[in-house]
């Protein structure tokens, strides 16, 4: 028994229909026209699939999936590394051992949250129809887009970093514990410093830097992402890293980078300072090196230090007491708190605050938290800043959501009361 | 008459085991040597307050397992027998005051094979269901060899430790803990203490004349130096080997934390000459009075104490008393032990259902009362924890398990009470049995109220996130439960096709029952599908919410709203998979067989996500690795997948699906 129809001569392969046509029996009447048109827009198929349930299942699952293997994959890769690799990419590739080739394996968590919340969109467009019925799942889901792209956006724009404040002396900048800048600083003038900050990223491409306030390029002999500082005796008998500073006295081994959550790399590199009359020498710059380095140029003064990046605030904070109590008997801390002096000399305000454990300061766009104490002075308090303009984004979220379901379900539970009543 | 008997049935063992709890709660004084009391009195250990009974019973359960010794043999069936046996307080007075007699008392516990032939105790101890349990006169000689390798074992991560390195450490702080409970009260090698105080009292002058006179080079009376630096030497070390700090600060008023331990104490009066403060004397004398066995004396030494106690720190002695009632209550085993008769009851009454109806009905209404009951016991115990600590109901993992099982209970009984085929009794009391049993086992960690550290210390975030996510955890775990309950019952009974009544009672459709079931009513399968699906949308709300709390927490305490640490990736995890099963199912993608298995596919979700994240052992949230409770998760996941496994074999197979099957093709009964 034949179709009432022959499929069109030409079809693109495999894109249309991987089903066998759809066998009519001969007693239906013959499909209309528009029915049987054999190439139903395909914006609307696209749009069909983008809006369907099964979609939104598959990505579902693929993000518990992606979730899953995340969190096991950070007993090995450490808990930023598989955090970037899983869930702030787009697609997670394998690399084996020492190839230099990789294939995408997975979706990552950005391409799985972009396609769910396509789907959302096209499906309320599409399918759903705003009802009073639904109006908790609308708002559930509407909650739900607001967290996904607010924390998008807290992934693009939250800047984190620590501020170390002690007494007596007011701080102006808090430093990154994972990014790392070479500062070049012109001392000469006794009033403010000049310093030209090199980000850590400009280093690992191994490339000549040059700045118009630099009266020299900086050329990155070798670079490592993390090393070990040891010092060198003077009787070693390989040639010394570098050929200044500290460089003939210390010896600097790469190890593999830091994957552990309480442990931050400690790049190092070697530099070579290069004038238009010739080189200056080369510099061993590391995070370890406590004091930066002098560079004499045409009777000025630089120093070279590779430091945390700085982030430098128009106000200034300064510890006037720090406070940590343990239960007596143990070692359990039972309370940090930081009492500080916030200053801001452009518009004179000057007061104090106290920053405790659960209770953040919030500053000019930033907020400041009790993070811990330097073990070895504990007259310095360690506060970690945050700069995050969405970061209100989960509240609403978080409330929208919850009132969304709770109608929802309420009305569900209702329902099902009401009919039991009655049957 | 007989119907009548059948309804009697549940009412009467509702009786007897009310009965078996009002008789825990009436109070029996002790005759001649009052340890009750002495168990009551408080000490400071952990940063908190607690009687010595909890000390006795947190240190019993580190080193044997168990938190009593029991002094007579029985084999482990013979539930009848109630053997003598040290209770938690009377053992940490032998411990603390007859040290020589707590030597004989088997209580080291040492299972791996080779440690026990690498220390050459095979044929010694006492055995019992496999386990061997030492006395510490019977490891004198393996002292230094466990002394030795448990130092070179805890250099090992924990982690990272072997079977055997792992046992090793275990009785290597046993050890420790046993030695550091000996030298609390006094020294473990005193015999009279109050004569040894006295004496010691004395001596201080002229011993610290002697002192003097020696660091200034001048003569001085040896005798005199010699005997109070012996004492010194003494007191020394148990300042810095005793367990708890026993003595309470002499002026209350001026810092009433400020407790201190006996060495301490004994040590700075003889350097700074100071007054002692009370409770030495009285302690002095109890030790003495109980060592001699001097009732009357030990009673009124602890009278004089308790009274002095009473007007400078009756806070504390009331918390004392609180926690040791509640410890004796022991309000989470008895829940347990009631919970499982529960279980067996509602389980007897699926399976005669179809035989006897009536029968049945009496079973699952006995069920449904212990199940009631059990579940006071158990609020009774979380509500009496709750005051104890002034906190809401869950600090740590241990009351985690306490109170996912409390809420299962609460939701298998409303279940039950809609449905009352017996399957919510079933869920509600296995859940509650298995949770009650993991904090079991959890509390043989040590101290369950133990001080909640700066960042947790908020109870408005505990009594929030915490508790919207737990709520989360046990909807997820009943709806897990109820899916196990619909492919066993479904499988090898013909129940999901029995018909449930506008009342919830169960029929053929009939009309064979009291009140009949019409036939066109759903069938107990249809119903099942319905809880799961409102349980899951109500999982789906409480882990949501709770998670995303929790989110908005961190970004309070550390920061960031989401880290990606594993703790919330769990909780994320749980959300992710009701979101799953609510779009699988609107979308059609499952029906009932299909919701089922997924349900029960949650169960290694959360299993996963309360015990598995911690036992990664890494990010802000983990509690600290353990193995044992690994081995578990892997049986119970198994378990589960193999559950999932039956769940999908075709329907020709489920005896339910025969029936169902038969009658749709069966012509409806007459009416």
């Amino acid at each position: 028994m034949n179709p009432p129809y022959s499929p069109p001569p030409v079809r693109s392969p495999g894109a249309e229909s991987r089903r066998p046509e759809r066998a009519v029996p001969n007693s239906e009447p013959p499909p209309t026209t528009s029915e049987r048109n054999p190439k139903p827009h395909m914006l609307d198929r696209v749009i069909r699939i983008f809006a369907s349930l099964k979609l939104a299942v598959v990505c579902l699952t693929l993000a518990m999936l992606l979730v899953f293997i995340g969190t096991i994959a950070q007993v090995e890769e450490g808990l930023y590394n598989a955090q970037n690799r899983y869930f702030r990419s787009v697609l997670i590739y394998w690399q084996p051992q020492g190839a230099d080739w990789k294939v995408p394996v997975f979706p990552g968590g950005y391409l799985i949250g972009s396609v769910l919340l396509l789907n959302l969109i096209t499906a309320y467009s599409e399918r759903l129809k705003m009802s009073r019925s639904k109006t908790g799942l609308f708002m559930a889901h509407g909650g739900l887009v607001l967290l996904v792209v607010g924390q998008f956006a807290s992934d693009m724009l939250q800047v984190e970093s620590f501020m170390r404040v002690g007494e007596n002396q007011p701080k102006f900048y808090s430093e990154s514990n994972m990014r790392t800048e070479l500062a070049v600083t012109e001392t000469s003038n006794p009033h403010h410093d000049e310093v030209v900050a090199i980000p850590e990223r400009f280093l690992a491409r191994r490339e000549d830097l040059q700045h118009p306030q630099l009266p020299f390029t900086i050329r990155v002999k070798t670079y490592h992402q993390n090393s070990r500082l040891g010092e060198r005796a003077s009787d070693d008998k390989e040639p010394a890293a570098a050929t200044e500073g500290v460089g003939p006295r210390v010896k600097f081994t790469p190890v593999p980078p830091a994957i552990k959550m309480d442990e931050r790399n400690v790049p190092a590199a070697i530099v070579e300072l290069l004038t238009p009359k010739g080189s200056l020498g080369t510099w061993v710059v590391s995070l370890a090196l406590s004091h930066p380095q002098d560079v004499q140029v045409g009777g000025k003064t630089y120093t070279l230090a590779l430091r945390p990046t700085r982030y430098y605030k128009s106000h200034s904070l300064t510890l006037l007491k720090f406070s940590h109590d343990k239960y007596r008997g143990t070692d359990i801390p039972k309370n940090f708190s930081s009492r500080v002096r916030v200053q801001r000399p452009d518009t004179g305000e000057d007061r104090e605050v106290l920053i405790y454990m659960n209770n953040p300061l919030r500053y000019a766009g930033e907020t400041y938290y009790q993070s811990g104490y330097d073990e070895r002075d504990p007259r310095i308090s360690i506060l970690q800043v945050v700069r995050n303009p969405s970061w209100l984004t989960p509240y609403l979220a978080c409330g929208l959501v919850g009132l969304g379901l709770c109608i929802q379900f309420m009305a569900h539970l209702l329902d099902f009361m009401r009919k039991r009543k009655t049957a | 008459m007989k119907t009548r008997l059948l309804k009697l049935i549940p009412w009467l063992l509702l009786a007897v085991f009310a009965l078996e709890i009002i008789a825990i709660l009436v109070p029996k004084p002790d005759k001649g040597l009052r340890v009750q009391d002495f168990g009551r009195l408080p000490v400071l250990l952990n940063g908190r307050v607690q009687p010595l009974d909890s000390v006795g019973r947190n240190a019993l359960l580190q080193i044997r397992g168990t938190a009593s010794v029991p002094l007579e043999e029985k084999k482990s069936y013979e539930f009848w027998k109630h053997p003598k046996k040290l209770k938690a307080t009377e053992w940490i007075m032998e411990v603390m005051m007859k040290p020589d007699l707590a030597d004989t008392r088997p209580i080291f516990l040492i299972h791996h094979p080779d440690l026990l032939n690498e220390l050459d105790l095979r044929g010694k101890g006492k055995e019992k269901s496999g386990l061997f349990y030492f006395t510490f006169n019977e490891l004198t000689n393996c002292i230094e060899k466990i002394e030795k390798e448990g130092q070179q074992v805890m250099t090992v991560d924990a982690q990272v430790r072997t079977a055997y390195q792992k046992q090793v450490a275990k009785v290597h702080n046993a050890l420790g803990l046993y030695r550091r409970l000996k030298n609390t009260l006094q020294h473990e090698t005193t015999h009279d203490f109050a004569k040894e105080f006295d004496e010691f009292k004395a001596s201080i002058p002229a011993g610290v004349v002697a002192a003097k006179a020696r660091e200034a080079k001048k003569p001085f009376d040896k005798a005199a130096f010699d005997r109070f630096v012996g004492w010194l030497g003494k007191y020394d070390f148990m300042a810095r080997f005793a367990y708890p700090l026993l003595v309470p600060p002499a002026q209350p008023q001026a810092g009433r934390d400020q407790w201190q331990n006996m060495g301490q104490v004994l040590f700075e009066m003889g350097i700074h000459s100071a007054e002692a403060p009370p409770a030495v004397g009285w302690f002095a004398q109890m030790a003495t009075a109980y060592r001699h066995d001097q009732p009357a004396a030990f009673n009124q030494a602890l009278d004089g104490y308790r009274q002095w106690l009473g007007t400078k720190m009756g806070k504390e002695l009331n918390k004392g008393r609180q926690e040791f009632f509640f410890n004796n209550l022991q309000a989470f085993l008895h829940a347990m032990i009631i919970y499982i008769c529960a279980f067996l009851l509602a389980v007897g009454a699926m399976l005669t259902m179809t035989l006897t109806p009536n029968g049945a009905e009496a079973m699952r209404r006995s069920s449904l009362y212990l199940i009631i009951l059990a579940w006071l016991v158990h609020t009774g115990g979380l509500i009496f924890r709750m005051w104890l600590e002034r906190r809401p109901p869950v600090t740590n993992l241990y009351s985690s398990a306490i109170f996912i099982g409390w809420m299962a209970v609460l939701l298998g009984i409303i279940l039950e009470r809609i449905y009352r085929v017996g399957i919510g009794a079933a869920v509600a009391s296995v859940v509650g049995f298995v949770t009650l049993v993991i904090a079991h086992n959890l509390a043989l960690g040590g101290d369950t109220m133990e001080m909640l550290r700066a960042v947790l210390d908020t109870n408005f975030w505990l009594a929030t996130h915490v508790v919207t996510v737990t709520l989360g955890y046990a909807a997820t775990f009943v709806a897990g439960f109820l899916g196990i309950v619909y492919v066993l019952v479904g499988l090898f009974t013909p129940l999901l096709a029995m018909k449930v009544g506008a009342g919830g009672q169960a029929g053929n459709g009939d009309g064979r029952r009291a009140v009949p079931v019409p036939a066109n009513a759903p069938d107990i399968g249809q119903a099942l599908a319905k809880m799961v699906y409102g349980i899951v949308c109500f999982a789906t709300l409480f882990s949501f919410v709770g998670t995303v709390l929790g989110g908005i927490w961190a970004d309070q305490s550390w920061g960031r709203f989401w880290g990606w640490d594993p703790k919330e990736n769990g909780a994320l995890i749980i959300v992710l998979w009701n979101a799953i099963i609510l779009h699988a199912r609107w979308g059609g993608l499952v029906r009932e067989r299909g919701l089922m298995n997924l349900a029960i596919f949650g169960n290694i979700v959360t299993a996963f996500s309360w015990f598995g994240v911690n036992m990664l052992g890494i990010g802000l949230h983990s509690y600290g690795f353990m193995d044992a409770a690994f081995k578990w998760l892997m049986i119970f996941d198994a378990s589960q997948i193999f559950l999932i496994a039956l769940g999908t074999l075709p329907p020709q197979y489920w005896r339910s699906f025969r029936v169902r099957a038969g009658a749709k093709l069966a012509p409806a009964p007459a009416s």
